[in-house]
């Protein structure tokens, strides 16, 4: 049994519906912007946000802005989005899972709205009763693997036989919480991020919210979920490991999962968040798979890293890559800043799509692999 | 002198949380990192916060940690030569 | 493991002793399992929840490198979230950031025993037994003879409930979620 990648709506800086973001690609704009934080970056930082005014405006639509939080809202546009181009007849039998690293943590230390919002569970909820889905919402939190990883736990729920759908919906937001803890890792560029580029300083942090449908029936425009795999680095907490054995060992399970031949991979989606360390260890990881001659992006230089945002974005951009035969340049590469060599796409292109790698790693030494193909 | 030597052992092993290591188990030439310690990147980027936090030191290089958190003879001569309080 | 009780299989192993917060009864565990793992030091408590958890769980058995850890809490990393947020308004610790992850201990216990496996870390409100058997059915299912560990470990105000399951291909008590569910709701 193989699900579908349907429907899908991405809320970005790059624009709000997964329209905008595509011409935002193709033009090659970027949503990283230099932002000002008084406390913690004086001198300025380089991130992707997302203004509130403009939150807002595309939310009184819903509902009273006033009654949610940044976050809620961008999830909520993104599922309301997905929701209205569905067309489902009933939620009775799609499951909601949300993927978050950190939820409204903006909201810890401030009394705007009740306390308990601060826990996932709440604010998963509060999504879910505004949608009136039946069933409980689900939530994965697994570090910067989690958009990757949630679209998984729903194929595993739809093959399950208990849901006919699900809507797998993700969003993070730059908080000073964040912002303050990936700059106590010195890990923050101070200008914008260049994935796997030999001049590449550090991540650039993004914001937003995304959500796609994935269903047991094939419709007009969806693409094939053929699998994902996780494993673990066993290495270290937040350093990548120098054998990427974690990174490998999911992409070997996959491809065998998802019964491919390799060589027929026409792109590989990376993470790349633009790390001395986590680029170098996603190039051996590949290089180790003998992937280095597949076309790849990371997509961290448009979006910045949205954290449990990331993997669903990304995953929803392969989508339309695989869709509309179309590469998508990996936007502030310079030139090859990796020990193992990769074919980094350096600009858009037209050229025939049909089978995509999608990749993702975290802290806890977390990794996740999936391929998507065409219909 | 021995007093930032003691002083300092005393902050390194709150600052990581080393509970079962006592003063007395840190030898002041024995590399922190590697053999020695076993400290990780992560203790190194807390001795970058202790280094600001216990003796106003800001390291606006990353990298200069390396050759500073070689041993506690090497940081306590840095914090000797630029530390504002 | 609640409140100040570790029990193994229904038999009690260890009590905290009265007046003892949750860590120094951690660090007594630590002690009588004489492990030798500074590590733990370093660790949040509900990353020292999950490690010690984990070290009863696999003490008597061989742990295969792809047994699945399928985890869930209902508070996720809120405790140590608000420690991080507290050092926020001195000097933002780094040790302290990178544990605001409920999945970090998937993280420890994989290093501890060298598991490159698959990894879900879920929020759940209470102990959802059957999303638990369909999520540890799925990884099994992927590859032949492996192992799943069912881990519950959350933590709020100090307040931790912990409940691990071995799930393998052995073993009396037939994997489905009315017996996970029996299992998490014993005393």
């Amino acid at each position: 049994m193989i699900n579908f990648l349907q429907n899908d709506s991405i809320i970005s800086p790059l624009g709000f519906g997964t329209e905008e973001n595509i011409v935002a690609l193709r033009s090659g704009t970027s949503g990283l912007q230099k932002h000002y934080n008084k406390r913690f970056f004086p001198e300025g930082f380089y991130a992707g946000l997302i203004n509130t005014a403009k939150i807002d405006e595309h939310f009184s639509d819903f509902d009273d802005p006033a009654k949610f939080t940044k976050l809620e809202k961008l999830i909520m546009l993104a599922i309301g989005e997905v929701l209205q181009t569905s067309r489902l007849e009933s939620l009775q039998q799609t499951a909601l899972v949300i993927s978050t690293t950190k939820g409204n943590i903006d909201q810890l230390g401030r009394n705007e709205f009740s306390k308990d919002r601060i826990e996932l569970g709440k604010m998963a909820q509060i999504i879910s009763d505004f949608f009136e889905f039946p069933h409980n919402p689900i939530i994965v939190s697994n570090a910067c693997i989690s958009g990757g990883l949630a679209i998984k736990v729903a194929d595993d729920l739809i093959k399950s036989g208990k849901f006919k759908n699900a809507i797998v919906a993700a969003g993070d937001l730059v908080s000073d919480f964040v912002l303050s803890g990936f700059q106590s890792f010195q890990a923050i560029s101070p200008e914008p991020c260049k994935p796997f580029s030999n001049d590449r300083q550090g991540v650039s942090l993004g914001e937003g919210a995304s959500a796609i449908l994935l269903s047991s029936e094939e419709t007009e425009n969806s693409i094939k979920f053929l699998g994902a795999a996780t494993a673990n680095d066993a290495n270290h907490i937040s350093g990548p490991s120098r054998t990427a054995e974690g990174l490998f060992s999911a992409i070997e399970k996959v491809i065998q999962k998802a019964k491919i031949d390799r060589f027929e991979l026409d792109l590989i989606s990376a993470h790349g968040t633009a790390t001395l360390y986590n680029d170098e260890m996603e190039s051996i990881a590949f290089s180790r798979s003998r992937l280095q001659e597949i076309p790849l992006n990371s997509l961290k230089g448009y979006y910045g890293h949205s954290l449990g945002n990331s993997a669903l974005l990304e995953t929803i951009i392969t989508k339309y890559s695989l869709l509309n035969n179309e590469l998508f340049t990996s936007l502030n590469f310079s030139g090859q800043g990796t020990s193992k060599a990769l074919n980094i796409i350096s600009k858009n292109k037209k050229s025939a799509i049909n089978l995509a790698l999608k990749t993702a790693s975290g802290f806890g030494g977390c990794n996740l692999a999936m391929i998507l193909k065409n219909c | 002198m021995s007093d930032l030597y003691t002083e300092l052992k005393k902050n390194i092993i709150e600052q990581l949380n080393l509970e079962d290591m006592e003063i007395s188990d840190i030898d002041n030439d024995e590399p922190l990192f590697g053999d020695g310690l076993g400290l990780d990147s992560i203790d190194a980027l807390e001795l970058i916060v202790l280094l600001e936090k216990d003796y106003g030191i800001k390291l606006s290089d990353p990298e200069q940690g390396k050759e500073i958190f070689a041993s506690v003879n090497t940081m306590a001569q840095f914090i000797q030569k630029n530390r504002t309080k | 493991m609640r409140k100040g009780k570790i029990l193994e299989n229904a038999k009690v192993l260890f009590s905290s002793k009265e007046r003892e917060t949750s860590a120094e009864f951690l660090k007594s565990v630590y002690k009588d399992l004489k492990l030798n793992y500074p590590k733990f030091f370093k660790m949040d408590l509900l990353s020292k929840l999950g490690f010690i958890a984990s070290e009863l769980l696999f003490r008597n058995d061989s742990i295969p490198a792809s047994t699945a850890l399928i985890f869930a809490n209902s508070n996720s990393s809120l405790q140590t979230d608000e420690n991080y947020f507290e050092s926020m308004s001195s000097f933002p610790s780094p040790g302290l950031f990178v544990y605001t992850l409920p999945n970090i201990m998937l993280g420890e216990i994989s290093i501890r025993h060298q598991l490159i496996s698959e990894n879900c870390f879920l929020i759940m409100e209470t102990f959802d037994a059957e999303l638990f058997e369909n999520q540890i059915l799925a990884n099994i299912a992927a590859e032949d003879g492996a192992k799943a560990v069912c881990g519950w470990v959350d933590l709020h105000s100090d307040e931790y409930d912990v409940f691990l399951s071995l799930i393998s291909a052995e073993g009396e008590l037939p994997f489905n979620a009315e017996n996970l569910q029996n299992l998490y709701c014993s005393k």
